[in-house]
């Protein structure tokens, strides 16, 4: 079986995995970060949206192998395991932006791509359109859409927050 | 109020772990030496199933076993059932067809599973499950509900594919009423079936531990005390206490993971059998066929008024698809969950429903969040509203004429409302969608070719389900009350054990909030236990708007046992007697002196117990109770949708919603604004995108995502939300719940406006571009005549 070589998250991992290995499937079971989910078979969920060299892509529809030498940012690597949230993260939670929060981990990295290629100052159209590639079926959208504006808006305030993807 | 009290919109405790990704959701565990299981499923609609040879596929790399429906069948594993029995006019109990969890005979809807593949690894499972082969003989097939009594008979034990034949209310009554009414409305209704789509698909780990002979199943559950007891006393499996079932995190339910279903037992019975941990995770595309399916109703509806609008009766005939077996609590959906409720927010003499439950060869049907209600809700609010335009008489008027004014309130269809002001939540409504601007914003829109539509919907629901002796005497299996423990540590922290469980309500957080508010201590110091039968002893899970207003009721029980019994400690401790202590935000105090003690020091001395004799009082500091209401609840509102219809193509948007709810007390304003916001758009869903479609072959054409339209944030407005009060005179903090509200109110109100906006009452849901453009079709070359 090949050998894929990466860096998730700032470390360096490798596996050896079966060729159709997806990465959502070499992140949360050989890696074991169970933070990315599966929530469907055809690419329109969003909940495995992880960053690949700093632009969100679908976890699912992305064959591990691809990823040789890339780097990978998950929902796991926003913030410091011991330090603050990433000011998304913050801003979903202080918004109320998450129920059950199984595509909440997507919604974060979806929404942090919205961000880097659309600006800090998101109006409510902008953000309805851009979230086209996620769904929710718990918040109607209401809170999502006044958090990522939030979280747009401090993560351009709060100065250096840590790129989402190195 | 506290800062974290009952009423404060306290930010949830358990986000820290959701927005980091380190949440525990089923597919999440992983147990040593875990295989895989893959379900190979029937591509059929209906089929005898001639062979299965599974012998190519246990050959292929990977593959520990494969199971079929005839081993199952041997090993005796007991079939699955429906628990609420409900009899027919005639006084016959409904037609309950056997639901073995592998098909071993027949096959009756696609994806009827019908053997399962046990491997290493997903890949190979799903590699092998191509490989088995099943030698099927095809047999024609019934999909319509509406044919299903001369289609091909699918069952032995239900002639005509019926299973009950049901009827509620007087039908000679209403039938004089008819006679004598001025003006009758009539409406035919498809309330189109929907398919849940919770985002988390259904997943279930089994593990037998043979050391203890134990089996402990993690399953992706909204109710695992009822799941273990079917699984148990039914299924037969194993005796319920050795059988552990945990609910760990859930993502979403919708009512699609209440049920029982046959994927948790093929995976428990494997598990025992191959003495190895075995999990089974839903694909999307499985979900559509493996899920339970909600609404899918036939209806002609009828309503009879008087000259001033006044309403004298209501007559229902509902054909209500259950699908190919009976789901764990399908039978009451379109019978107490619906036609009880059709007397809306209205004072009407005369009811009479009858609804006929039929089998078809597909996927089954069972609640879906709003489960009936928003069935009865759609037929009430879409006859009011077109009964208005009929008479000439403003749609809010003709509701607020017919209101229920005085309480408690006696319907001829069981229910009696405890409590409620519709004319409140219709008036602030109004206010907030600034009804007397519409008609100004009407003519803008038409400058710019859009047809402006306005549409009410004054839903009520019955909730906090619910007094069990009430359901008892209507056919439910199971008790309906809810249990509470509160464990109090040495050092005064509190764990909360409830046999409700969350699945994105924050249960973690509100539960939370009353313990704080009532012990006085900070809400830091209260955890949350639930979804786990080997903690939590019993209880019945969450649906039905429940875990409020019955869950938190039997916390506020055993919360006062606990105060109880720590005044009994605190009066040793402060040498006074027990009549003489008083308790105020977290202290315990000598009525007229300042002796006191703090809520830690009274935890700690039950325990260590030094202060008291054991013969005079135990030590410790725990208490359970069990709550049973005493009715149900009744939450009740209004929203307003206003709609802009392009009347070149179809399309509707919705440009202003308004929600008005009285859910009596709320626990937290930010939670129940969510449930709200969520539960709109499942309504919005179903007016405008949702719906399952079968070919005649029965084929789910709308198999997966891309076939079947979720709402998207752009589908979406932001949302008015208001809320008015009236407190539940049914439990002790008058909460009437929250959970559905939304998904009942909104699809009528939807239709009402783009009714409205195009000038025809003929728009089926989903009320998509292509059939609203279809409608304008008709109804324009008829205004062009009437030009």
């Amino acid at each position: 079986m090949p050998v894929v070589s990466m860096t998730v998250n700032g470390k360096p991992v490798s596996g050896e995995i079966e060729a159709r290995t997806l990465l959502v499937q070499f992140l949360r079971e050989n890696l074991r970060l169970t933070g990315t989910h599966v929530g469907c078979d055809t690419s329109q969920c969003g909940a495995c949206v992880v960053h690949l060299d700093g632009i969100a892509v679908k976890s699912c529809t992305t064959l591990a192998l691809q990823c040789e030498g890339a780097h990978v940012t998950t929902i796991e690597g926003l913030a410091d395991p011991d330090g603050p949230l990433h000011p998304m993260q913050e801003a979903f939670r202080e918004h109320h932006a998450l129920q059950c929060g199984f595509c909440t981990p997507g919604m974060i990295m979806a929404a942090l791509d919205i961000v880097r290629r659309r600006g800090h100052d998101l109006d409510e159209r902008t953000i309805r359109d851009e979230l086209d590639g996620n769904i929710c079926r718990c918040t109607g959208y209401h809170n999502i859409v006044k958090a990522i504006a939030a979280g747009a808006k401090a993560m351009a305030k709060g100065g250096p927050v840590r790129q989402a993807a190195e | 109020m506290s800062a974290t009290g009952i009423g404060a919109a306290v930010r949830r405790k358990e986000d820290i772990r959701f927005v980091t990704g380190r949440g525990q959701y089923t597919d999440d565990i992983a147990r040593p030496g875990e295989t895989r299981a893959v379900f190979v499923r029937s591509p059929h609609a209906r089929a005898r199933i001639r062979q299965v040879d599974v012998s190519a596929a246990k050959n292929m790399p990977g593959v520990v076993d494969v199971l079929t429906g005839r081993q199952l069948a041997a090993d005796k594993i007991g079939n699955l059932i429906c628990g609420w029995m409900i009899h027919s006019k005639d006084g016959s109990p409904m037609k309950m067809a056997p639901h073995p969890a592998l098909a071993a005979e027949t096959v009756n809807f696609v994806g009827d599973p019908v053997a399962v593949v046990i491997a290493e690894t997903v890949a190979q499972a799903r590699d092998a499950a191509e490989r088995v082969k099943v030698d099927y003989e095809v047999l024609p097939a019934v999909v319509d509900p509406a044919k299903a009594r001369s289609g091909p008979q699918i069952h032995a034990v239900a002639p005509g594919n019926t299973i009950y034949e049901w009827a509620l209310g007087d039908s000679k009554a209403v039938d004089a009423a008819f006679a004598a009414a001025r003006h009758v409305t009539r409406l035919d209704i498809i309330n189109n079936r929907l398919i849940p789509n919770a985002i988390e698909p259904r997943a279930a780990l089994a593990e037998y531990d043979a050391g203890t002979d134990r089996l402990t199943l993690w399953n992706t559950s909204q109710n695992p005390h009822v799941a273990r007891l079917v699984i148990s006393a039914f299924v037969g499996l194993a005796p319920e206490h050795k059988l552990r079932v945990i609910a760990p995190d859930v993502g979403g339910g919708f009512g699609s993971k209440i049920f029982i279903y046959p994927e948790e037992v093929v995976c428990l019975w494997a598990a025992r059998k191959l003495r190895r941990p075995v999990k089974w995770t839903a694909e999307r595309s499985e979900s559509f066929l493996a899920d339970a399916h909600g609404r899918d109703h036939v209806t002609h509806a009828e309503l009879a008024l008087d000259a001033h609008g006044k309403i004298l009766a209501l007559r229902v005939k509902t054909i209500a698809n259950l699908g190919a077996y009976m789901s764990t609590f399908s039978s009451s959906v379109p019978t107490y969950l619906y036609a009880t409720l059709m007397s809306g927010q209205y004072d009407i003499p005369h009811i009479y429903c009858e609804v006929d439950a039929v089998y078809t060869n597909t996927v089954p049907v069972d609640a879906y969040r709003g489960a009936g209600r928003p069935e009865a809700t759609f037929v009430v609010e879409r006859l009011v509203e077109v009964a208005a335009r009929e008479m000439g008489i403003d749609p809010a008027e003709l509701r607020e004429r017919n209101f229920i004014k005085s309480f408690p309130h006696q319907t001829p269809v069981i229910m009696t409302y405890d409590a409620g002001d519709y004319h409140a939540s219709l008036k602030k409504a109004m206010e907030l969608a600034d009804v007397k601007g519409f008609n100004k914003r009407k003519r803008e829109s038409a400058r710019r070719g859009k047809l402006r539509g306005l549409g009410y919907s004054t839903y009520i629901e019955a909730c906090g389900i619910a007094p069990s002796r009430a359901v008892g005497s209507l056919g439910c299996g199971v008790g309906l009350w809810e249990s509470a423990e509160v464990r109090v540590n040495p050092t005064g922290t509190v764990e909360v054990l409830t046999g409700t469980h969350a699945h994105g309500q924050g249960h973690e957080t509100t539960f939370a909030q009353l313990v704080s508010e009532r012990l006085g201590i900070p809400i830091e110091n209260v955890s949350v236990v639930h979804g786990d039968t080997d903690k939590v002893q019993f209880g019945m899970g969450t649906y039905g708007s429940r875990s409020a207003a019955v869950g938190m009721s039997a916390l506020v029980k055993a919360i006062d046992k606990v105060i109880d019994k720590a005044k009994k400690v605190a009066a040793h401790m402060l040498e006074a007697s027990e009549g003489d202590i008083e308790f105020k935000d977290g202290k315990f105090t000598v009525a007229g002196t300042d002796k006191s003690a703090a809520w830690g020091e009274v935890a700690l001395n039950a325990y260590i117990a030094h202060k008291f004799a054991g013969q005079d009082l135990e030590p410790g500091l725990k208490e359970t109770a069990f709550y049973d209401p005493t009715n149900f609840t009744f939450p009740a509102g209004c929203h307003i949708c206003e709609v802009e219809v392009d009347a070149e193509t179809g399309k509707t948007e919705i440009v202003n919603w308004t929600a008005v709810d009285d859910f009596g007390t709320v626990v937290n304003p930010m939670i129940v604004e969510g449930q709200v916001h969520g539960g709109i758009a499942q309504g919005v869903g179903q007016a405008l995108l949702e719906g399952a479609v079968y070919d005649n072959n029965g084929q789910l054409v709308t198999g997966s995502l891309m076939d079947y339209t979720m709402p998207r944030a752009y589908d979406l407005p932001s949302f008015k939300v208001g809320l008015t009060e009236t407190k539940s005179p049914s439990n002790p903090l008058g909460i009437k719940g929250c959970g559905e509200a939304g998904a009942i109110a909104a699809p009528a109100a939807v239709i009402n406006a783009i009714t409205d906006a195009i000038g025809s009452e003929d728009v089926s849901m989903p009320a998509t571009a292509a059939t609203v453009w279809a409608a304008l079709q008709r109804v324009q070359p008829a205004r062009r005549a009437a030009a």
